[in-house]
């Protein structure tokens, strides 16, 4: 407040304190009872025998995650979670970087190759992934028709992209590095474009060649905001069960499995929320440590 | 000789770099291509192993949009999906815009913890939420409705849209309110009669990002929605077009062309203010 400035009303609609308040109150009560209240209920279910059809819940203690513990499906979509999301996203920060760096130069008809670029991430995920399951089909898949145009195929293999379990699982790791490539370049490009003319300078005038101006100015600088598209990037694997949904839906035999498409298959068509539930919750864990770790890392390495 | 061997070196990183770019244009944009090419041909065309794929082998055809619009419940599902937008719309406005005003400049230091508070519910995805909700729909009496869309989807907008428009609030000179507030307003008629307005490029990134949030939107909707008539578009398509053995590919590729490039244009505009929604968060 300016000095000579009338002291205010204490009327709501002047008292910033109150008035902050009664804005802010609806938005946090919607989240609270939108996201706190399920979040809590999921935790509470986990612990009791709902399902779909029962409406009296008996509480059962650890029992649910007893049983999720000693079944082999579920050790192997926890296996999968993890083999899907480190594959996918080492894939996506190294790729995302050197496209960072190609879209960073200014050339002619940059804003088309950004929307070509961008597609993947910004049409619905559940329709660019169809258009995959065209690509894999057993019969028609594109992929195979063109290696065996190149000659690159030998006579009698034709692979069955989503019924062979290490093909199944390199094509959901495909796809979620094509959908997830631009967001992180985005991110990442955002970063590049944070740093100093000024640096780029000194350090060529001190003579620094391609791979040290990478490795002691770029990479340095911009690994803050590295972290942060790595941090999406997990966050959305990690809990994506929509790209399995659609391609494999879970299979070959549990093979493409994950912990958030074995929770839907459980908790929905199979009816049993108390173990969907409980298979959840596993994820939030790993996602706080996760998410933990990497902003720690982010945040120190600004500082420096 | 010198010069020579400059101007082939540069020369070289030039065609380096347009085929470094072209490899990534295909690798990204080929399904898109994929989807375009088959939407347009005929069924003998595509089943017939012996001819080019990448080309039309024999004449395009629109046979397959007029079934995808007139056989299938496609316009509906897209009609569902934009009614479910616009209330979404509404609500999140409704709710983010106050709230981004007092995170951004009402609330002191409890204000910077709330935001954060509010960011990491970006944390608590719907693949932990949507069990629970299938059950409060269930009790709402909202199983198989419209309405269950319309009352979750602000769960992931709103906290994802107060980032951004506290990050619209912030960039608003403070003498504005200020001037405003000398001129006999009151700090809440000053938000709602001068930044507001002051905002409404803002406030139309929340409209886009919100419309196109609902549309990805897949697993609430997969899971409280049972009968064909009430899907919205991403899921009407990959659960009812897709069911059984017998696959209209070429309806089925028009049906995600025609919702997904819109989209795409509609975002490549607004996307450094959707980036910074997501960095400004994790990096203060």
């Amino acid at each position: 407040m300016k000095p000579g400035h009338p002291p205010p009303a204490m009327r709501l609609a002047d008292n910033d304190g109150a008035l902050g308040g009664w804005l802010l109150a609806p938005a946090v009560i919607y989240i609270t009872l939108l996201v706190g209240f399920p979040f809590l209920l999921s935790m509470y279910y986990s612990l009791t025998d709902a399902t779909v059809g029962n409406t009296t819940l008996s509480f059962v203690g650890l029992d649910n995650f007893r049983r999720i513990m000693q079944s082999g499906t579920f050790w192997r979509a926890m296996r999968n979670t993890f083999v899907f999301t480190l594959i996918s996203q080492i894939l996506v920060v190294i790729l995302a970087k050197i496209l960072a760096m190609a879209l960073y130069k200014d050339f002619r008809g940059k804003w088309l190759i950004r929307l070509l670029i961008l597609l993947p991430w910004v049409a619905p995920i559940s329709l660019g992934t169809i258009g995959w399951l065209w690509i894999f089909d057993p019969v028609y898949s594109i992929i195979n028709w063109t290696l065996r145009a190149l000659s690159l195929l030998p006579a009698n293999t034709w692979p069955i992209w989503l019924g062979q379990p290490d093909l199944a699982m390199a094509s959901i790791v495909l796809v979620d590095v094509w959908r997830l490539l631009p967001l992180a370049t985005v991110i990442i490009l955002a970063g590049l474009s944070g740093i100093p003319q000024d640096i780029h300078d000194a350090a060529q005038m001190d003579g620094a060649g391609f791979w040290r101006h990478l490795f002691q100015i770029n990479i340095p600088l911009v690994m803050p905001i590295m972290l942060v598209a790595l941090l999406f990037g997990i966050v959305f694997t990690f809990t994506d069960m929509i790209i399995i949904y659609v391609l494999t839906r879970g299979g070959p035999f549990d093979t493409t499995q994950v912990l958030a498409s074995l929770a839907f298959f459980t908790g929905v068509p199979g009816g049993d929320l108390a173990e969907g539930a409980a298979i959840s919750l596993f994820l939030f864990p790993l996602l706080v440590a996760v998410v933990v770790v990497l902003l720690t890392i982010a945040r120190r390495t600004e500082v420096t | 000789m010198h010069v020579d061997r400059y101007a082939w070196k540069r020369g070289l990183a030039r065609l380096g770099h347009v085929v470094l770019l072209a490899a990534f244009v295909v690798f990204t944009a080929f399904p898109f291509y994929w989807m375009f090419i088959t939407t347009f041909k005929t069924t003998l065309d595509l089943v017939d192993t012996r001819n080019n794929p990448f080309l039309f082998n024999r004449p395009p055809t629109l046979e397959n949009l007029d079934v995808l619009f007139f056989n299938t419940q496609y316009g509906l599902w897209v009609w569902n999906t934009l009614l479910v937008g616009f209330i979404v719309v509404g609500i999140t406005l409704l709710l983010a815009i106050p709230a981004g005003y007092s995170l951004a400049r009402l609330s002191g230091r409890w204000g910077r913890q709330l935001a954060i508070a509010i960011f990491l519910t970006y944390l608590i995805p719907p693949t932990i939420l949507f069990i629970p909700f299938s059950r409060i729909v269930g009790e709402l009496g909202l199983q198989d409705s419209l309405w269950s869309l319309v009352l979750v989807y602000p769960s992931f907008t709103v906290p994802f849209c107060t980032w951004l428009m506290m990050g619209f609030f912030k960039a608003v000179p403070h003498d504005v309110e200020e001037a405003a507030m000398m001129d006999g307003l009151s700090r809440f008629g000053a938000f709602i009669r001068v930044v507001v307005p002051l905002s409404s490029a803002g406030i139309l990134t929340v409209v886009i990002f919100t419309l196109t949030l609902v549309m990805q939107e897949f697993i609430y909707a997969l899971t409280f929605i049972t009968s064909s008539s009430q899907y919205t578009v991403s899921v009407g398509v990959p659960t009812f077009l897709v069911r059984g053995d017998v696959y209209f590919w070429g309806s089925l590729m028009g049906a995600c062309l025609i919702v997904s490039i819109p989209i795409a244009i509609l975002y490549n505009f607004f996307l450094d203010r959707f980036v910074a929604g997501f960095t400004v968060g994790a990096i203060k």
